[in-house]
């Protein structure tokens, strides 16, 4: 079977979902290098490619239109595109300033105007191109990374659950939150993730974005009537990594 | 010697987030000499305000990827400062041995991935699986060590889960602290080959001088981590300590049209944070393996050659495996159960200082009595060194071109210099290229 020419390029973010591929170990990552071929990833390597690119991994969010470029020939080089993390997929936590007017002021100053300090709209990159697979959360789960890899090396579909974060917590008998005394977006937040966070103690704050047609008002109901907060917390906390589907 | 050098490095490679090298020389005089800093700005201090403490550190955590644990910690230790919170010593514990997994981790990754090809002639880690085999194997095993250590104590490596205000959501078991005391014990022979290979490769380190400030965390406790009170040293062994509290006396950050990442400086025209820094202020607190390390790859305080710095990260390597171990050890001593998460007494505002892998972190934040966050400031260790880089910069390529070194000999010095500090720029809230003329 010929190796998959692989790639990995960063925009706006936090480049941990690129760390969360270090961490497979020395005997998953030597084998995984035995069906693909790294041929591009700025981070860990001088190397570029003018070649094939079977599949591009984008991380980062779309903030900048000088950006749209770079996307369109990432995609343009490409045969795949994954979007990976959060940033990618729905904009993630950096939509938090989307719902701000002065958010440049108040870190810079006056020299907010510098032209190079300008950023705009933290969108997701599939506002500028067509994305094939998403892996979603934040961090991504490197399994779903290597899942998604895996069924592009053998040709198989790739499947992604579509029920609610309660789900996960339910099958590994987790005590809900709420039962906890705390508060949680587990049962409106996508699934797939395994639910690690309230099985750490800490709510579910949907990083993974929405399950399709979410009852987003009813969210904010339970967060204040359940989960104790105040309407003003509700709606802040609705948007922790969610802001863009919350505009 | 060629009357015109252009370097040019577009998004220089092999450094977390982006930034660009621009060196023009023309008939032997020099027009331009900089490090740029484009990585796309974030805003980070703007998002945080009207979220209530519980939330701030999740969010401002997300600020690094690599340096999430420091992040959270500075965020918690921070938010805890402003809140009258009051940590327990099960929780100090717990935070210390978190915070050495993120710098062994980190320090792995960039001294074998980043840096290493340099020494060894290679152009990234890749070309390596086929040529050195086994240094390959052994970085990703301890990578993988990093990874599950963190993850152990703190839910995950990358934004931990269980790290907040008021101490730990879940506390690991007793087998827990036991597996990972196992595995660090069984990463040992690695460490030491780890060491064989630094030494073999330290003859390729290049010699270059330029003495300038080091800023540190510093404890009367312990080799510094967080805590405590930042302490500068000069070359020539002056010392000055600063409150925490007090951050900005020594930080003094201004706007730079080279960067999107604001740039500070303190008692000379730049400082430098990070793990050199580190042990040039507090080599004495180092495990006594740690010293025994140091001695042996020739590193002694106060080493002013920036290209040291993965030096001494080897050194914190070794340093942060002995620390790990007697902190289980005490861990387990103690009898590590679940705690209660300790509640606000206060509020107002209150500041943390913690050593991340790049350096010295600060975040401040004020809360109002609803425990929502009203302002926030975040100085970032990359931030602190990128005006010690462009000084670093500046002395370096006189000496380059006395060398009469050819322009691609040129590029490799300046893209390792930069590559030395182990620049996280993505961590940048407030962050460059380089071009070359001769």
């Amino acid at each position: 079977m010929a190796q998959l020419r692989i790639a990995f390029f960063d925009f706006a973010s936090c480049e941990g979902c690129q760390i969360e591929f270090t961490n497979y170990g020395d005997v998953a990552t030597l084998q995984l290098l035995e069906h693909v071929e790294i041929v591009e990833f700025r981070e860990a390597m001088t190397e570029t490619t003018d070649g094939r690119i079977d599949v591009a991994f984008v991380e980062g969010s779309f903030t900048r239109e000088a950006d749209r470029a770079r996307l369109q020939e990432i995609r343009a080089r490409a045969r795949t595109v994954v979007a990976y993390g959060a940033c990618a997929c729905t904009g993630g936590i950096n939509a938090l300033k989307n719902h701000q007017d002065d958010f440049a002021e108040y870190v810079y100053g006056d020299a907010a105007r510098m032209p190079h300090l300008r950023s705009g709209t933290a969108r997701p990159i599939s506002a500028a191109i067509k994305v094939d697979y998403e892996v979603r959360g934040c961090p991504m789960s490197k399994d779903e990374l290597l899942l998604v890899l895996s069924n592009l090396i053998h040709g198989t579909e790739h499947w992604v659950p579509t029920y609610p974060v309660c789900v996960e917590c339910k099958r590994r008998e987790t005590i809900c939150r709420y039962d906890e005394g705390d508060h949680c977006m587990g049962q409106v937040a996508r699934a797939g993730c395994g639910a690690p966070c309230p099985a750490d103690g800490v709510p579910c704050e949907a990083c993974r974005g929405f399950v399709e047609d979410a009852n987003l008002n009813a969210l904010e109901r339970v967060l204040v009537d359940r989960g104790g907060l105040s309407q003003r917390r509700a709606v802040g906390k609705s948007r922790m990594f969610t802001a863009n589907p919350r505009s | 010697m060629s009357q015109r050098i252009t370097i040019d490095v577009n998004h220089l490679t092999r450094v977390e987030g982006h930034g660009n090298i621009v060196v023009n020389v023309t008939d032997g005089v020099i027009e331009r000499c900089e490090w740029q800093i484009p990585e796309a700005p974030r805003f980070f201090e703007a998002m945080v305000r009207g979220r209530h403490y519980s939330e701030v550190a999740r969010i401002t955590s997300r600020i690094c990827g690599i340096c999430s644990i420091g992040h959270t910690l500075a965020s918690v230790i921070a938010t805890e400062a402003a809140l009258g919170i009051e940590a327990t010593p099960q929780t100090r514990r717990l935070r210390t041995l978190l915070k050495h997994a993120e710098n062994f981790d980190s320090h792995v990754l960039h001294v074998y991935v980043l840096v290493a090809p340099d020494l060894l002639g290679a152009p990234s880690v890749f070309p390596l699986v086929q040529t050195h085999p086994d240094v390959v194997a052994r970085a990703l095993r301890l990578k993988r060590l990093g990874h599950e250590w963190g993850s152990a104590i703190g839910g995950r490596s990358t934004h931990p889960t269980t790290a907040v205000p008021g101490g730990f959501t879940r506390v690991p078991r007793v087998r827990d602290l036991e597996a990972l005391r196992d595995k660090i014990l069984a990463a040992v022979p690695d460490l030491e080959a780890t060491v064989d290979t630094i030494a073999a490769l330290a003859p390729a380190i290049p010699a270059f001088e330029r003495p300038t400030e080091y800023m540190a965390v510093s404890s009367h406790d312990e080799y510094g981590l967080f805590g405590g009170f930042v302490q500068t040293i000069l070359a020539d062994g002056d010392r000055a300590s600063y409150e925490v509290a007090d951050y900005r006396s020594c930080t003094n950050e201004y706007v730079s049209p080279l960067s999107t990442a604001k740039y500070t400086r303190n008692r000379l025209g730049s400082y430098a944070a990070g793990a050199l820094a580190r042990f040039n202020v507090n080599a004495d607190m180092l495990h006594p393996e740690a010293k025994r390390v140091a001695e042996r790859l020739g590193l002694a305080p106060v080493c002013v050659n920036p290209y040291m710095n993965p030096v001494a990260q080897v050194v914190e390597i070794v340093h942060s495996v002995h620390e790990g171990l007697r902190l289980i050890d005490e861990l387990l001593a103690a009898g590590i159960g679940d705690e209660l998460l300790a509640e606000p007494t206060s509020c107002g505002t209150g500041a943390a200082a913690v050593e991340v892998p790049r350096g010295i972190l600060f975040h401040e934040y004020t809360f109002d009595a609803e425990g929502i966050c009203t302002e926030a400031d975040c100085i970032i260790p990359t931030g602190q060194n990128h005006g010690n880089i462009q000084l670093d910069f500046e002395a370096l390529l006189p000496q380059l071109l006395a060398q009469d070194k050819s322009e691609d000999e040129m590029r490799l010095a300046f893209e390792m210099l930069v590559r030395a500090y182990d620049p996280c720029i993505s961590c940048s809230t407030h962050h460059l290229d380089v071009t070359f003329v001769r």
